[in-house]
């Protein structure tokens, strides 16, 4: 069985800062990390793996130095490594990465093995859009499905998978055959700790390159800005509010809690009776 | 709409897409449409909140408002599109056929790439709901058209170009997004960014019923259950009146409890910023902002909570925003109405046993004293 799994190298975006003045991204020293969504993903294909045997590919679309991301996979326990990295992708929205990638897995498949599973994450926490995915299963006629809670069933020789989907309001349980794209839920498994071994593994291993061409990318219009039908015309900071907030302090001799509650009320004159109702009801 | 005066050659340059040379075969996509999204028997309320949307960009367009409603033959279809009038479509677009009885990506898909090939809207609003989303992906790259997700803000510019807006870079900032050259422009927006439109009772107007293209033989995918949310554990954040929400500002999950606490004194849902999800110190569907709920309370009362863009845009429609914070230039005093410079953790049980106090009182008369 072979299983590609697609992550991504994001900033850590707890730490993001926005230069105050011209409003841009100040990304100098800014860590990057595994997107970690697709810890989940990277998970539970290794879970398959170590039950059902076979290989884990990680691949990643991203500069020269997302092979940081992708040897911390090898060490989380990953077998296999590819970079797609080229400057034709630079500016891609997610149609063109999903061609990207989809184009890559094609080539992985002639290469490596032809995947029976790819797994993605639920979304990365950068763009936060959730299409690639979709987008990869689409191009390569794929069945995709999306917020996955649980691989509750796997039969290689069968090559049927069954699914639990986060839908609204409930959990669909579904039944789909190989080959599939798996977007995984957050929280559905815990990352394990990179062994010595797969630590001592992962640098010496060497990641595969691939650049458009490598990937077997014929027409360069399909990536990057060119193949990306999205335009961003603009960015920037939303405004502040015209009145800033109103700072309440406590009054002399009184008290802040009741200050802020006669505040809250004076504003909101039919919210007192409503919730006075809901407390009696308790 | 500007008319280009040469044919629509393949961008030479990195940046030449961004001028817009909209194609001879996309000219005749025309009005707006938005996806009536049903998951067993029910229409999500987002569907509504985006027919208001839409309304408005029909009317600014001088175009149609169409509704699109895919499921099984019956009356929850009816139902749907006979809501869909009193929300404000001219015109409703219907694949009603057993194999859409539960939402499948493959037959979802099909459905509606072959209403768009045949009808040709030149823009296409989902709900970013998990239905939306699987099923916005799918359709955008089988029409290999542009999709933004989650904006908060659509409008249409002097040349009639959708303009979606949506905070970017993780939250830290907003950016504007176009789809010039490939139709339909689409976008999905989570459910309470917008708000919900005026509903008047209208008869069914014109319904467009068109064949599904694909036959169940033709599904792969099975559905071998559906297993409800228990209603206990399900947090009606987007929808309640009251919210209370706490942030890194309370400093360890223990202190959490504070905010349960105040919440449970009001009657309130309670929620988290991003951060304490990410810390797994509380359960993601509590987490409020762009990547989890958005809300609109009549009030909401955040704890410890800086206010980064993409907590702000999930708040922003509450009426009535109080914040609590030790840092009187946290970005939250931005667009919250009332602060107050306290530490949260302090603050919290004085105002848990204020609320209680007042609210417990048996006469609003008492009250005003």
């Amino acid at each position: 069985m072979h299983i590609v799994v697609c992550i991504k190298q994001v900033p850590d975006s707890a730490q993001i800062r926005v230069h105050p003045v011209t409003n841009t991204i100040m990304r100098q020293g800014v860590p990057t990390i595994i997107n970690p969504y697709d810890l989940f993903a990277l998970e539970e294909a290794m879970r398959l793996r170590d039950k059902f045997g076979g290989e884990v590919t990680v691949l990643t679309m991203g500069p020269p130095s997302a092979e940081d991301s992708l040897r911390k996979a090898l060490t989380y326990g990953a077998d296999r490594a590819v970079l797609l990295t080229d400057r034709f992708f630079a500016g891609s929205d997610t149609l063109a990465t999903s061609f990207a990638l989809a184009t890559a897995i094609t080539k992985i498949g002639e290469t490596y093995g032809v995947p029976d599973l790819v797994f993605t994450g639920k979304q990365t926490i950068d763009g936060d859009t959730a299409q690639v995915g979709p987008g990869i299963a689409k191009r390569l006629g794929l069945i995709q499905v999306t917020y996955v809670a649980k691989v509750a069933d796997f039969d290689p020789a069968a090559r049927t998978i069954t699914l639990e989907r986060r839908a609204e309001g409930g959990t669909q349980v579904l039944k789909s055959k190989l080959p599939c794209l798996v977007a995984m839920l957050e929280a559905t498994n815990e990352i394990r700790r990179g062994s010595m071994e797969n630590a001592l593994r992962a640098a010496r291993a060497e990641v595969v390159k691939w650049s458009a061409k490598d990937a077997g990318v014929q027409d360069m219009s399909k990536c990057g800005l060119k193949g990306s039908p999205t335009i961003v015309k603009r960015v920037f900071a939303p405004s502040a509010r015209a009145e800033k907030a109103k700072f309440i302090e406590a009054p002399e001799g009184g008290n802040l809690a009741d200050a802020l509650i006669a505040e809250v009320f004076a504003r909101q004159p039919n919210l007192e009776a409503d919730l006075t109702a809901l407390a009696r009801g308790f | 709409m500007s008319e280009p005066k040469t044919p629509p050659a393949p961008a030479a340059g990195g940046r030449a897409s961004t001028k817009k040379e909209l194609p001879e075969h996309f000219k005749a996509y025309k009005h707006v449409w938005v996806y009536i999204e049903q998951e067993r028997g029910q229409v999500h309320p987002v569907s509504w909140e985006l027919m208001g949307e839409g309304r408005k960009l029909a009317d600014k367009l001088g175009v149609e408002l169409g509704a699109v409603v895919l499921g099984a033959e019956g009356e929850t279809v009816r139902g749907a599109v006979a809501e869909a009038f009193c929300y404000g479509a001219d015109i409703a677009y219907v694949v009603a056929d057993p194999v859409l009885t539960d939402y499948r990506n493959e037959a979802y898909t099909s459905a509606m790439t072959d209403l768009v090939n045949t009808y040709k809207p030149e823009i296409l609003l989902l709900g970013a709901t998990t239905l939306g989303r699987d099923l916005a992906g799918a359709v955008a790259t089988t029409l290999l058209t542009g999709l933004t997700a989650d904006s908060t803000e659509l409008d249409v510019d002097a040349d009639g170009s959708l303009a979606a807006t949506r905070p970017t870079f993780g939250g830290s900032l907003l950016c504007t997004i176009y789809t010039l050259n490939y139709r339909p422009q689409m976008a999905t927006v989570r459910p309470r960014v917008m708000s919900m439109p005026i509903r008047v009772e209208k008869p069914v107007g014109r319904v467009v019923e068109h064949k599904l293209g694909v036959v169940e033989d033709d599904i792969i995918t099975k559905i071998l259950s559906f297993l409800p949310d228990r209603d206990s554990n399900k947090a009606n954040l987007a929808y309640a009146d009251v919210v209370v929400a706490g942030g890194m500002g309370l400093g360890s999950p223990e202190n959490f409890q504070l905010v349960k606490n105040l919440a449970a004194s009001m009657g309130a849902e309670f929620g988290c910023s991003r951060p304490l999800v990410q810390k797994g110190w509380v359960a993601s569907d509590r987490q409020i902002g762009q990547t989890g709920k958005t809300i609109r309370p009549r009030l909401y009362i955040a704890a410890g909570i800086s206010g980064a863009i993409q907590h702000r845009v999930g708040v922003e429609g509450a009426d009535l925003i109080v914040a609590i914070n030790t840092d009187k230039n946290a970005p939250i005093f931005d667009f919250a109405h009332v602060g107050i410079v306290t530490d949260a953790v302090r603050f919290l049980p004085m105002l848990t046993e204020a609320f209680s106090k007042r609210l417990s009182a048996h006469s609003r008369d008492k009250l005003a004293s």
